[in-house]
Formats: structure tokens, sequence, C-alpha cells
């Protein structure tokens, strides 16, 4: 729609970041350090994958409530098979990851589909569900550094061309993720639904299968990051990244993917997670307890849709305001 | 829109269920005392899916309920560390509550923001500041009003014995007679109903949709406030991590009883069985040493299968009667 001012938004995000850097850089160099980026990196590597996922589910008018419990539940799954497995090989337990992932989320996207629930009633549900799970599988038990099996707990640690893993597994999912939002069909049809699920069906888009396809991608991507941030932190339990989904969702948010669906892009996603790994890893570095993140994420969360609906106002404003937004009210009250 | 409908009895009857199950099950379960002791679990909660039900009803959401209670809990500490008395430490936890509220509502009415991303927005906010004011500290030494509400019943405060129900079931029993009366017996409770079918629609029919919604946020806060006091009475402190999480159990009680998440359909009826339904139910299970994750696994598979299955009845009533009508039992034009 305005395309101009989306992207003028986008580079905002960037120079807020850009001066954040810089302000805590110059109160304290060691910031700006090579070792510190790749630690801002590294943590934001597997909430990039995330985002990714739930982008694709917010596009959609969607919401996956379910991902931090997924990925809890896959990467239990995960360390349950490579301590009863020693034999077990990376590839082989990224497969699984996935697989198992992809399986949960196909769970949300079949029950939202084929009974027509809401997203985010379905995806509260399956968040204890899978939750429960995780207990069901350890029998409540902690697996802890030495039951973690050493291909899992090395594959965060290997370094490729000067890069940690880790970021290598988010760059290629970034870039997959961007391929296929705008230069594949599906991805398009993806962004088309959000916009208007009424006229997507119109033009002969199968609404279903796109849903379903958007959060089994996600329950897959969440898999995945599983095994990583299992790999990690070298531990799995029942209660790990509890209350995630919410840092995910904020990511997305404040990288201005919109909650109404059919608006947000791969870049302002990424600079919405760089925004809060930056901010997450500046805190210590400058002093200030960590107990703020917390806080300064929600604040952020509000100043940028204020800001979004601002911007998307005045643009809607030139064009039938009136009409444009009853549509789409309509849209969402059905 | 009917009080009292074919989920309502359903609901009711999954009760009845319940209390015969365990009755005859769990030895114990259904003496008075247990009974009476069991609602301290859920009152707190059910008093916040009232304000949730409300706002679902007219297609809103709250999600940042329990971290206003947080903040609310905090400014109940804070006004006995200034040297307030009870009366005070209340009104300052109404007042944070309204406040926070008003917060929602504002952001929500006035620059047009989806309710979902204004309270998840909010929710960080409201417990990181809680976070950042207590750390990792906590603050007790309430005095004795605040414990006596929390724990005691009716019946100790109106020198009757034999009358033990809780002071917080009393109250909870009270919002939900006075939010029942509102929603299904005024003016204001239809204007609801009609906001969250078509809020356009309503609207353009004379309705100031804004101003329900912004009372709305702030009754969620006051709420909240309700919730606050009782909570903070009966556990005697405040820790930043107070009720977290509370509102997914919140909104699962309330879609649970029969409210629909996109609004204009529902019944305080049907909140409130469910509020006794999954209260007694986490009860029953705790009674048999059931863990409480486990507890919140069966809710969650409870909460999507009570989705799910009025959507499949339709579906096998008509599969019944295509099976009738094929056997020759049905007499011809009732065929679906």
């Amino acid at each position: 729609m305005n395309k101009l001012s989306t992207i003028r938004r986008e580079w905002l995000l960037l120079a807020i970041i850009a001066v954040i850097v810089l302000a805590v850089g110059a109160r304290a160099p060691v910031f700006l350090s090579w070792r510190n980026s790749m630690d801002i990196a590294n943590d934001s590597a597997i909430l990039a994958i995330l985002v990714m996922g739930q982008m694709g589910v917010l596009i959609t008018r969607g919401i996956d409530l379910s991902v931090a419990s997924n990925l809890a539940l896959t990467g239990m799954v995960c360390a349950l098979v490579g301590r009863a497995w020693p034999g077990a090989n990376i590839i082989v337990l990224l497969m699984l990851a996935m697989a198992v992932g992809a399986l949960l989320g196909s769970l949300n996207g079949w029950l939202i589909t084929r009974f027509d629930l809401p997203p985010i009633v379905v995806t509260l549900g399956t968040l204890s569900a899978y939750r429960g799970a995780i207990f069901v599988a350890s029998k409540g038990a902690w697996i802890s550094d030495q039951d973690i099996h050493p291909v899992i707990k090395g594959l965060p640690r290997e370094v490729w061309l000067g890069l940690p893993a880790l970021v290598w597994f988010a760059i290629i999912v970034v870039a997959l993720t961007g391929v296929f939002l705008n230069l594949r069909r599906a991805g398009r049809e993806i962004y088309a639904l959000g916009g208007n699920p009424h006229a997507a069906t119109y033009v002969g888009i199968s609404v279903p299968s796109r849903l379903m396809l958007v959060y089994t991608l996600s329950g897959m991507l969440a898999g995945l990051a599983g095994l990583l941030w299992v790999g990690r932190y070298s531990i799995a339990y029942t209660e790990l990244a509890a209350g995630y989904e919410l840092t995910v969702v904020a990511a997305c948010v404040i990288g201005g993917v919109s909650i109404g669906g059919g608006v947000g892009s791969v870049w302002g996603a990424a600079l919405g997670v760089l925004f809060i790994g930056v901010v997450n890893g500046a805190l210590p570095v400058i002093q200030v307890s960590p107990f703020w993140q917390q806080a300064i994420a929600g604040a952020v969360i509000l100043i940028s849709v204020t800001v979004n609906a601002r911007s998307g106002r005045r643009a809607g404003r030139q064009i039938l305001e009136r009409a444009s937004g009853t549509v789409e009210r309509q849209g969402a009250a059905t | 829109m009917k009080a009292f409908n074919t989920w309502e009895r359903v609901l009711l009857g999954l009760l009845v269920l319940l209390l015969v199950v365990f009755g005859i099950a769990q030895p114990g379960f259904m003496s008075p005392e247990a009974l009476a002791d069991s609602t301290f679990n859920f009152s707190e909660k059910g008093i916040l899916a009232l304000a949730l039900a409300l706002l679902i009803i007219t297609g809103e959401i709250d999600l940042s309920i329990a971290a206003t209670l947080a903040l609310c809990s905090l400014a109940i500490g804070y006004a006995m560390r200034a040297g307030a008395g009870p009366g005070l430490m209340m009104l300052a936890a109404l007042a944070t509550g309204i406040v926070a509220g008003g917060i929602n509502g504002v952001l929500v009415t006035h620059y047009k923001l989806p309710s979902i991303v204004v309270t998840i927005g909010t929710l960080s906010l409201y417990r990181g500041l809680a976070m950042v004011a207590l750390g990792d500290k906590s603050i007790s030494g309430y005095p004795e009003v605040f414990s006596a509400l929390g724990n005691s019943y009716v019946g100790e405060l109106v020198g009757v014995k034999w009358l033990i129900i809780p002071i917080e079931f009393a109250i909870l029993c009270a919002c939900a007679l006075a939010v029942g009366l509102v929603l299904h017996r005024t003016v204001w409770g239809r204007r609801l109903y009609a906001i969250g079918a078509n809020p356009v629609a309503a609207r353009f029919s004379g309705i100031e949709v804004d101003r329900y919604r912004l009372a709305l946020f702030v009754f969620a806060g006051v709420m909240a406030a309700l919730a606050a006091i009782l909570l903070t009475g009966r556990i005697g402190s405040t820790r930043p991590n107070i009720a977290m999480g509370w509102e997914l159990d919140a909104i699962t009680m309330v879609i649970l009883g029969g409210v629909a998440i996109e609004g204009g359909r529902g019944s305080i009826v049907g909140t409130m069985l469910a509020v006794l339904l999954l209260g007694l139910l986490t009860f029953a299970m705790g009674m048999a040493n059931v863990t409480g994750i486990v507890m919140s696994m069966l809710i969650g598979v409870l909460l999507i299968v009570s989705m799910v299955l009025p959507r499949m009845l339709p579906n096998l009533k008509v599969r019944f009667l295509r099976l009738k009508s094929m056997a020759g039992l049905a007499p011809k034009g009732q065929t679906p």
C-alpha cells in the first residue's frame, strides 16, 4: 500500500538501534567489541528463528502462542532421544527436531482450519497442553549437562567461516523466509489472505491450506529452535523458555508486523529481533538492573504500535478512509 | 442473549458429573469443609474472569489483567510502608487498578489500537515495573484485616458458627450477581453484546462504543485491584511474580464458559459455572496427587475439546439422521 512509509519506518528502527549501540558503546567501549556483539548475535539467533515462523502466522491474522511450549517439548524430545541413543548424529537430530515441531504446529493448524476455531484460543490451549506433555515425557526430571548428547551441545559452539553456527542458522532461516514470502506464490498468497481473507477466497486462494502451511512452518522453526536452545544452554526441563512466546510476539510487533494481518516484512522483523537483542545486551553493560528488560520491551511495543497506527492512518486518509476502515472491521469481526 | 442456554446446561451436567465421580472416588471430597476450602484456590481468578467475560463479549481482551493485579498488590505494599492504614492501602490498590486499566482503555479507544497488542505491551510493562520496583525481594507483614479478608469465613464475621463460606467466595458471588444483572438485565449489558457482534453497526445505531470500551478496561482494573486485595491478604506477601500467568487461566475459564472469543456471545452464568468446574476439577486433581503442570495440561486439552465438541455435534446429528434415513427409519422429508 504505502511502501515508502514502511521503508522509512524500518530505517527509523535501524537508526534507533544504531543510536543505542553508539551511546552504550561510548559509555562502555567493551559493548562494541567483537566478542560482545557475537554474544548478542548468539542470543538473538534463536529469537530470530522463532520470529520468522511467528511472522508468517501474524500476517494471516492469527497468532501462535504455543511456540515456546513447542520449543521446550521438542528440545526435551531431542534430549531424551540423544540420551537413549548415543550413536545419534546431528543431521538426524535436526530432522527429528523439525519433524516433531512441524507435527505439533500442524496440530494447531488442523484444529484451526478443520473446526474453524480462533487461533488465539487454540494455541492458548496447546500452550498448556504441550507444556504438560514435557512433564509427562520427562517424568518431571531435569536433563542436565552430562546427559545431553555431545553433538547437541557441540552444534551451537561450532564456528563456520568466522561466525557461530547459531548465527548461520538464523541467517539461513531469515533468507529462506524472505525468499518464500516475497518471491514464492504461496508466500504472496499469505499476504493476500491476511489483507482480506474473503477477497483471497474469491480469487481462488485455498485459505485453509495456506493457514495449515504457516502453522506447520511456525512449529517446524520452533522445533529447530528447541534443539538449538537445548544445545546452547545444555539443559532441558519442564519450564524451559516459559513465557518466551510474548518476547517473540513483541519482536514481531516492534519490527512492524501488524497483528491485524497482511503487513510485515522479514527485514523489519529481523530488526525487531536485533532491537530486543541489543537492549537486553546493553542493560548489564551500562549496569542497569536486568529487571528493566521486560518493562522496556513493554514500553517499546506500546510506542511502536502507536507510531505505526498514526502513520497508517495518515496514509489511509488520502483514499476513502471510512470505506477501507469499515471493510477491515467487518473482516475482523467475522 | 439468554443467560441459561444449551452450553450452560452442558456445563452444569459436567459439574454434576465431576461432583458425583470425585465424590465417590475421592473420600473426603464431598465434605462441606473441603468444598468450602477449595474455593480459596479460584475465587481471585474468578473475579478476574468476570471482568474478562465482559471484555471478551464486547470483542476486546485484556492480557495485562494479572500484571495489573501485581501492580495493585505492590501499591498495597508501598502504601503500608508509607504508613497508611488498611483503608488507604485498599484505596491505593483501587487507584492503581483504575490507572492501569485506564491506560489500556485510552490506548485502545483513543489511538484505535487492537486490544490484544496493547495489553501484550502493558502486560510486559506492568509486570516489568513490578520487577523493577521489587527485584527479588518481597513485602510482607500486612495488617490483620487483610489476612482476615483473605482467609476467614463469613460465619466468623457474623458470628454464626456453621456458615463456613469463605469471605473471598462470598465476594466472588456478589460480584458475579452484580455483573450478571448488569449484563443480562440492563440496557448497558445489551449494548455490550451489540458492540461485540458488530462495533461499526453499534456505533451507527447511536451507542458510544468507545465510552463503553474505556469503562470496561477501567472495570477490569478495578476487579484486578479487588483480586489483588484478596490475594495479598490470603498469602500475606507481595512478590513481583504474584499471579504470574493467571491471565491465561482466567481466559480459559471465560472461553470454557461459552463466551465466544470473537465477541457478541456468552453469559455470566456460563462463566461462573466454568469457574466452579475448573476450580473444583483442579482441587479434586490436587487431592488425587496430580501435579500442577499436568493439571494445566488437562485444562488446556479441556479448553480445546470444549470448543471442538459443539462444532462436531451438529455434524454428528446430520450423519445420524442420514444413517436413519438410509435404514428407512425416518419418514421422507425429514432427511437433511
